[in-house]
């Protein structure tokens, strides 16, 4: 039952009773049921209920479906918290097994060593002692695999909803501003713009309606960070958009998420849902007199729109196009409205920010970004998964330590930072701390975290041809730079992969590089020859064995 | 010929519940039409611009430029192979062939029975289970070429 929330202490009341849906009296049995699903979580999540109904054994065993659990390379996934134990995890869980996991490990305590984690030959029960896990720093990620996303009372239970009721009570929206600039939080979807400072421009804009809009259009391939948190955690992302929106000074606000991602939005859609009834969302918001409405609304397939102008457009029904900027979004967006953008890592970070304070947050990452970064490690990397960690951590810790290596004979080559916008980084920059400003210095950018890992036998040639593919397809056609730039260049790599490239060739890219970069609209065709000129910087004699 | 005889009753209702609100509503509306129809005919986008008095140019201009839509009949299934960063390093043109030979069309189309469609997208967000498939709303990760032509025949009966 779901009853409105009509002041604070009614908001204390329902941590406490979520509090005690947490607490630990059984056995919690936590199955991924998002990424998982793919693998057969589905099916062993109703075995697991339906063995626990025909035992007898409901006031022992909790079943709950949670979220993404990060180490998706042993997907399905299981996490086993007993109640005075520490947890064990299991991967490569089957139908078969669960009476087995029942009755050896539930019930006897005894662990089944075909499932756990193993390293250097060596099994790993507990998931404390899992170096993939230990080894991370989970803000963003605090609830994801833990709590059951469709449950806002868990949520609750683990001072959900706190932040904003601080920032609701104790802060006016200066010192809200305030507290995130001197955070230092930059943006996590890729340009790294200073969210304070995003916000104060929205709040001073003139106009009497102002808009909020959360971009979960994330296309990268090869980052699914902002699905993961969407699917595990969406209470801590309306969260921060309700601090946000009491920042800028909104009371209507969207997020715009991609139709491939059909869990998130379900997921989305059951928690909005479920604030509304508890009135987190809607009028008089736990008594204040603030008011938010959120509304989702759906992306149709176009990378494109990931850019805020674009986005915009496509809020707006129309073709999902950029316009150029100045007006920026804050003082002219949608309907030609102040409007503030900000991407689902960013928003799910600001909770914290408010609870724990900027004195806290800054304490975590580099000088040039503090805070954690969620990675999405994927590619020839033996843990593939979500990764969050402190700002400043090396590649060499993320893809070796964390992520355990590169498996097979053929070896570490190059890590592929920020997707069609970034670039390759070489082994020789294995040990370079990571913020915004060390990985543009190499060619790269942070982007939005996607992180492949390419061994040996990758060729970069069709690496960077694969990427100019990508975004010749997705240029939207508007401005000329873009449109022709991209198609000229994908003719010339298509050519060298064929073996028939030509000694201009590389010069003709590398021009045309330069024109793309610098004349085109938005930021799609100013990053797209990143992923060129980044190969042709570390990887020439690939292109030139091509050619010869 | 074939579009007299579509039944536009589905479509009154989608747009009626958008109250007078059409133009931001309108990729909305575009895709709970197409969740009707499996596609977007001729003559239920003239009565969206009938009902809305969203000019038919601006309707074609919006559901050619997005992927989603498509104005030819699709299959009962679609099969969307991803083609991310991390699905193609890890070997997904390979799968992709499989799966055409398998079908006989290639991507974009639809199979002769209009049983499939098979369509590829530039990422799902799935890279750890590299390479993957989704077949409607289902996620097939892992795939090999072995594994490929099981999902297929079972789908196909």
């Amino acid at each position: 039952m779901l009853n409105r929330l009509k002041s604070y202490d009614d908001l204390l009341a329902m941590r406490k009773s979520g509090n005690k849906k947490l607490k630990k009296d059984k056995v919690k049995v936590s199955i991924c049921m998002t990424g998982c699903r793919a693998l057969g979580a589905q099916e062993v999540y109703e075995e697991f209920s339906k063995q626990v109904k025909k035992q007898k054994l409901q006031d022992k065993i909790e079943v709950v479906e949670t979220g993404c659990q990060g180490l998706c390379a042993r997907a399905p996934v299981m996490t086993i918290d007993p109640p005075d134990a520490p947890s064990i995890f299991y991967g490569r869980v089957t139908v078969d097994i669960v009476p087995d996991v029942i009755s050896s490990t539930i019930l006897k305590g005894e662990v089944i060593k075909k499932l756990c984690y193993a390293e250097a030959g060596k099994k790993i029960p507990y998931l404390k002692d899992i170096p993939f896990y230990s080894r991370q720093n989970k803000i963003v990620l605090r609830n994801c695999g833990i709590i059951d996303p469709n449950s806002i009372e868990q949520y609750i239970g683990r001072k959900g909803y706190d932040a904003f009721a601080k920032a609701l009570f104790e802060f006016d929206p200066e010192r809200i501003i305030s507290e995130i600039t001197s955070s230092g939080i930059r943006g996590r979807g890729g340009a790294g713009f200073p969210t304070g400072l995003k916000w104060g421009f929205c709040r001073k804009a003139k106009g009497d309606i102002k808009y909020l809009i959360c971009n979960a259009d994330e296309g990268d391939p090869g980052a699914f960070m902002d699905r993961a948190i969407l699917e595990g955690d969406p209470h801590a992302v309306i969260e921060g958009m309700l601090i946000a929106a009491r920042a800028i000074g909104s009371e209507k606000g969207f997020v715009y998420v991609r139709a491939e991602y059909p869990i998130a939005v379900n997921h989305l859609r059951n928690a909005i849902a479920q604030a509304k009834k508890l009135n987190l969302l809607g009028n008089n918001i736990l008594g204040s007199g603030f008011n938010f409405d959120l509304e989702i609304k759906m992306g149709a397939g176009a990378f494109v729109c990931g850019e805020e102008t674009a986005l915009i457009a496509s809020i707006e029904g129309k073709r999902g196009m950029p316009r150029p900027r100045p007006p920026f979004p804050a003082n002219s967006g949608l309907w030609n409205q102040p409007t503030n953008i900000n991407n689902v890592e960013t928003l799910a970070n600001i909770p914290v920010i408010i609870a724990e304070g900027a004195d806290w947050y800054k304490q975590l990452g580099t000088k040039n970004g503090s805070g954690t970064k969620i990675f999405a490690l994927a590619g020839n990397v033996k843990n593939t998964g979500l990764v969050e960690v402190p700002m400043g951590t090396t590649l060499r810790e993320i893809i070796f330590d964390i992520g355990g290596g590169v498996p097979g004979r053929h070896g570490f080559k190059a890590a592929q930072m920020g997707g069609p916008s970034g670039g390759c980084v070489p082994e020789e920059h294995l040990d370079l701390p990571i913020d915004y400003e060390s990985v543009k210095a190499v060619g790269a950018i942070m982007g939005s975290g996607g992180l492949i890992v390419m061994d040996n036998d990758t060729s970069m040639v069709d690496i960077s041809r694969y990427f100019m593919e990508f975004v010749q397809e997705e240029s939207c056609g508007k401005c000329v730079p873009c449109r022709v730039g991209t198609r000229k260049m994908l003719d010339i790599l298509t050519r060298i992969t064929k073996g028939e490239g030509c000694r201009s060739d590389i010069e003709d890219l590398k021009e045309m590089a330069n024109v793309t970069q610098s004349a085109s609209l938005c930021g799609l065709g100013q990053t797209a020859p990143n992923p060129v000129l980044s190969t042709i910087r570390y990887f020439m004699n690939e292109y030139e064995a091509l050619i010869k | 010929m074939k579009d007299k005889t579509i039944d536009l009753k589905p479509v009154a209702k989608i747009v009626s519940e958008y109250g007078r609100d059409y133009e931001p509503n309108l990729i909305a509306i575009l895709q709970e039409t197409q969740d009707v129809y499996g596609y977007l005919p001729k003559t239920v986008m003239k009565e969206i611009s009938k009902l809305t008095d969203v000019p038919l140019t601006r309707i074609f201009g919006v559901v050619t430029f997005y992927s989603q839509f498509t104005l030819t009949p699709r299959g009962k299934h679609a099969i969307k192979i991803c083609n991310g960063t991390a699905c193609h390093v890890r070997g997904v043109d390979e799968i992709k062939e499989k799966v055409k030979e398998h079908l006989n069309v290639v991507e974009g189309e639809t199979t002769a029975d209009y049983k499939f469609t098979l369509e590829t997208v530039a990422c799902i967000g799935t890279c750890f289970l590299a390479p993957v498939m989704m077949v409607d709303d289902r996620y097939f990760g892992k795939l090999t070429t072995d594994t490929v032509t099981d999902i297929v025949k079972e789908y196909s009966n």
